[in-house]
C-alpha cells in the first residue's frame, strides 16, 4: 500500500491480497489436512512399509530385503509374498519365548502398579483440600525430569557395592551383597518406578468424578466399609482401572531401555531383542516380522484404549 | 471430602512418595561423592562437576543438539497439534474424521520400538525413492518427535477446547465477525494456557527420547540421551550422577517457576470470577 502509486485504479490485487484471500476461504481444509497428511506419512505409511519389508526375502543387496512386486521380462508383474519370516519365528523357541517373557513381565507389573497405585490414588482423592494439589503435583513432577535418569538411579541402588546391599550388610541381616542388579526382579523394580504414575493419574481422574454419597448411603444402611468398596467403589472405578492398566501394559510389553539397564543380558524382552536385532544384525525381513508380530500382539489392548479415549474426549 | 483418609491410605501414599523420590535424593547425594566408584562412599567432593564442566565437551554438544532438536520440535508439534485439536473438536464430521482420530491417540500408547523402527524404515524409504533425506540426524529425530509429540499437544488441547465451551465464539460471529476471525481473535488466544503447557509437554518429551532418536539418528548426531545412554550402559558414572543432578536442578527451577505463575493465574481468576458475581469489574 504505497501512496506513490502510479493513478489509475489496479484491477487485480497483489498476490499477497489472492494469497491472503485464498487462505480465508480454505483455511479449514488446511486446518484438517495438515495433520492429517502429517500422521499419514509419518505414521501409517511406515507400518505399511514394515509390513511389506516383513513378507520379503532376505537379500545381499541395499535395501537388504527383495522387492514385493517385480517386473519380469515381457512385462508381467509378479508379487511376491514369503511368510517364511513368520514361520521362523514361531518355530524359534528364542522369540517364543522372548514373547512370552516379555507378556509375563509386563502383566505382572501391571497388577503391581493396580495393586500399590489403587489405594495411592484413593488416598490423593480423599485428602484435605491443601495435600490433594502437593500429592498430585509430587506424583506427576517425576514425568518432568529424564526417565533414563530415574532408571539410572536403580542402578545405584540395586548393584552388588550399591545403597540396599550395604544398608542390609551395615544392620546385620546379610553377610553377603545379594544380587539385584541384572536380574528380573531389578526390571520389575524398574518398570513399576517407571509406570506407577501412567496408573495413579487416570485413577485419580476417574475417583475425583465419583459421588461420594453413595459410600455414605451405604454405611447409613448398615454396609461395613469392605463391603461398601468392593460393590460399590470398586464397580464404579474400573474404567479408570481399564485406562491405568492399558497405559502400564503396552509400553511395558516393547520396554528395552528397562531390561537393557537392570536387566543386563539375563532378562530377555522383545523390545531389547528387536532392538538389537536392528542395531546389530541385518537380517531387516525377520526383525520387521518380529516388529508385526509384537504390533500384533499390543493391537487389541491398542483398541481398547482408543475406544476408552474417544469415549473420555466425548464425554462433557 | 475433606481429608477423610484411613490410616492405612496414608501408609500407601507415604510409602510410595518414598518410592518415587528416595532413589531421586541418593542419585543427587552421590553426585557429590569423591569416590569413582559411585555408591562406595569417599567424602564431599564437587571433583565430578569440575570434570563435567572443564573436561566434557562432547556433553555440551550433545546438550545443545537436544535443545536444538526439543525446540524446533515443541513449536511445531504445538502448531500440528493444536489444527489437529481444532478439526477434531470444532469441525463437526468430516470424511477420515475416525482415521484421524486413531492416528492421533495411537502414538500415545505405541512401544517406542515399533515407532522407532517404521520411521527408521520410512526414512532409509525416502531416501532410495526420493533422495531425501540424504542423511540421518537432526532432521529425522525432529520429525520422528514431531510425530509423537503432537499427540500429546493434541490431546491438550483437546481438553481445554472442550472444557471451555463456544459461547463466546458463538456471539462473536453473532456479531458478524467471520469464522477465521473468530479463530484468531477468540479461540487462539483462549487456548494459550494449553498451547504453554502443550509446548512444554512436547519439549520434555523430546528432552528424554531415546530409542526413537537412537534409531532414526546418524553417524556424529548423539543426542544427550544417546550420549547418557552409552555411557550408563556400562555401569555406574560418577560423572552422569553429577549430570543428572544439573537436570533435576533445572527442571525443579522451572516447575517451580511454572506453579507460581499458575497459582497466580488461578488466583486472578478466582478474584475475576468474585468480582463477577457481585455484578462489578
Amino acid at each position: 500500500m504505497t501512496d506513490i502509486a502510479p493513478s489509475g485504479s489496479r484491477p487485480q490485487r497483489s498476490p499477497l491480497d489472492r494469497l491472503s484471500h485464498w487462505f480465508q476461504t480454505n483455511w479449514r481444509k488446511i486446518v484438517i489436512a495438515v495433520p492429517f497428511f502429517w500422521l499419514l506419512l509419518f505414521f501409517l505409511a511406515p507400518f505399511f512399509i514394515v509390513a511389506k519389508i516383513s513378507l520379503a526375502e532376505l537379500r545381499i543387496s541395499s535395501p537388504p530385503f527383495t522387492e514385493m512386486i517385480e517386473w519380469t521380462g515381457d512385462g508381467v508383474m509378479t508379487i511376491r509374498l514369503v511368510f517364511d519370516n513368520f514361520i521362523f519365528i514361531m518355530e524359534d523357541s528364542l522369540y517364543v519365548n522372548t514373547y512370552l517373557n516379555s507378556l509375563k513381565i509386563s502383566v505382572t507389573s501391571t497388577l503391581i502398579c493396580l495393586l500399590f497405585g489403587y489405594p495411592i490414588a484413593y488416598g490423593i482423592v480423599r485428602s484435605g483440600p491443601v495435600a490433594k494439589p502437593v500429592l498430585l503435583f509430587l506424583v506427576i513432577l517425576p514425568f518432568w525430569t529424564s526417565f533414563l535418569l530415574r532408571v539410572y538411579a536403580w542402578m545405584g541402588l540395586l548393584s552388588d557395592q550399591g545403597t540396599i546391599n550395604n544398608l542390609l550388610i551395615y544392620i546385620g541381616l546379610i553377610d553377603e551383597p545379594i544380587r539385584m542388579l541384572y536380574t528380573e526382579f531389578a526390571v520389575y523394580i524398574g518398570i513399576v518406578y517407571t509406570y506407577l504414575p501412567f496408573m495413579i493419574l487416570p485413577l485419580y481422574a476417574n475417583m475425583e468424578r465419583l459421588d461420594m454419597s453413595l459410600n455414605e448411603a451405604a454405611a447409613d444402611l448398615g454396609s461395613k466399609p469392605m463391603n461398601t468398596f468392593f460393590r460399590v467403589t470398586l464397580p464404579l472405578t474400573i474404567p479408570g482401572i481399564v485406562a491405568g492398566s492399558l497405559l502400564v501394559f503396552i509400553p511395558a510389553t516393547g520396554e528395552y531401555v528397562i531390561p537393557d539397564l537392570l536387566g543386563g543380558g539375563n532378562v530377555q524382552m522383545i523390545g531389547r531383542v528387536l532392538f538389537n536385532e536392528f542395531s546389530l544384525n541385518t537380517d531387516w525381513p525377520v526383525a520387521c516380522a518380529v516388529a508385526v508380530v509384537l504390533l500384533f500382539l499390543l493391537v487389541l489392548p491398542i483398541i481398547l484404549f482408543q475406544y476408552f479415549q474417544g469415549k473420555a474426549a466425548e464425554a462433557p | 471430602m475433606q481429608g477423610t483418609r484411613s490410616r492405612f491410605l496414608t501408609v500407601m501414599i507415604t510409602l510410595g512418595m518414598a518410592f518415587f523420590y528416595i532413589p531421586m535424593i541418593l542419585l543427587v547425594i552421590y553426585s557429590f561423592n569423591y569416590s569413582r566408584i559411585v555408591p562406595v562412599w569417599g567424602g564431599w567432593s564437587t571433583r565430578w562437576y569440575e570434570v563435567l564442566f572443564f573436561e566434557s565437551p562432547e556433553v555440551w554438544a550433545a546438550v545443545r543438539l537436544s535443545l536444538q532438536i526439543a525446540f524446533v520440535n515443541a513449536t511445531c508439534a504445538v502448531i500440528i497439534g493444536t489444527l489437529a485439536a481444532l478439526a477434531m473438536v470444532r469441525f463437526g464430521r468430516f470424511r477420515g474424521r475416525t482415521l484421524f482420530g486413531g492416528m492421533l491417540v495411537a502414538p500415545l500408547v505405541m512401544p517406542e520400538v515399533i515407532t522407532g523402527i517404521s520411521l527408521l524404515v520410512l526414512f532409509i524409504t525416502l531416501q532410495q525413492l526420493v533422495g531425501w533425506p540424504a542423511e540421518r540426524g537432526f532432521t529425522t529425530i525432529t520429525i520422528a518427535h514431531i510425530t509423537f509429540s503432537l499427540a500429546y499437544v493434541a490431546i491438550t488441547v483437546q481438553a481445554r477446547l472442550t472444557g471451555m465451551g463456544q459461547d463466546l465464539e458463538e456471539a462473536a460471529s453473532d456479531l458478524g465477525a467471520k469464522p477465521f476471525k473468530v479463530l484468531t481473535a477468540i479461540t487462539i488466544p483462549r487456548l494459550t494456557p494449553a498451547l504453554v503447557s502443550g509446548w512444554l509437554l512436547a519439549f520434555t518429551l523430546s528432552l528424554d527420547d531415546l530409542v526413537i532418536a537412537s534409531f532414526v539418528t546418524g553417524p556424529g548426531a548423539n543426542t544427550l540421551p544417546i550420549l547418557i545412554f552409552s555411557r550408563i550402559r556400562l555401569g555406574l558414572r560418577p560423572d552422569i550422577n553429577a549430570l543428572a543432578t544439573i537436570i533435576i536442578l533445572v527442571v525443579a527451577v522451572c516447575v517451580a517457576i511454572a506453579a507460581l505463575i499458575m497459582y497466580r493465574q488461578h488466583k486472578r481468576d478466582l478474584r475475576d470470577e468474585q468480582l463477577a458475581e457481585r455484578g462489578g469489574g
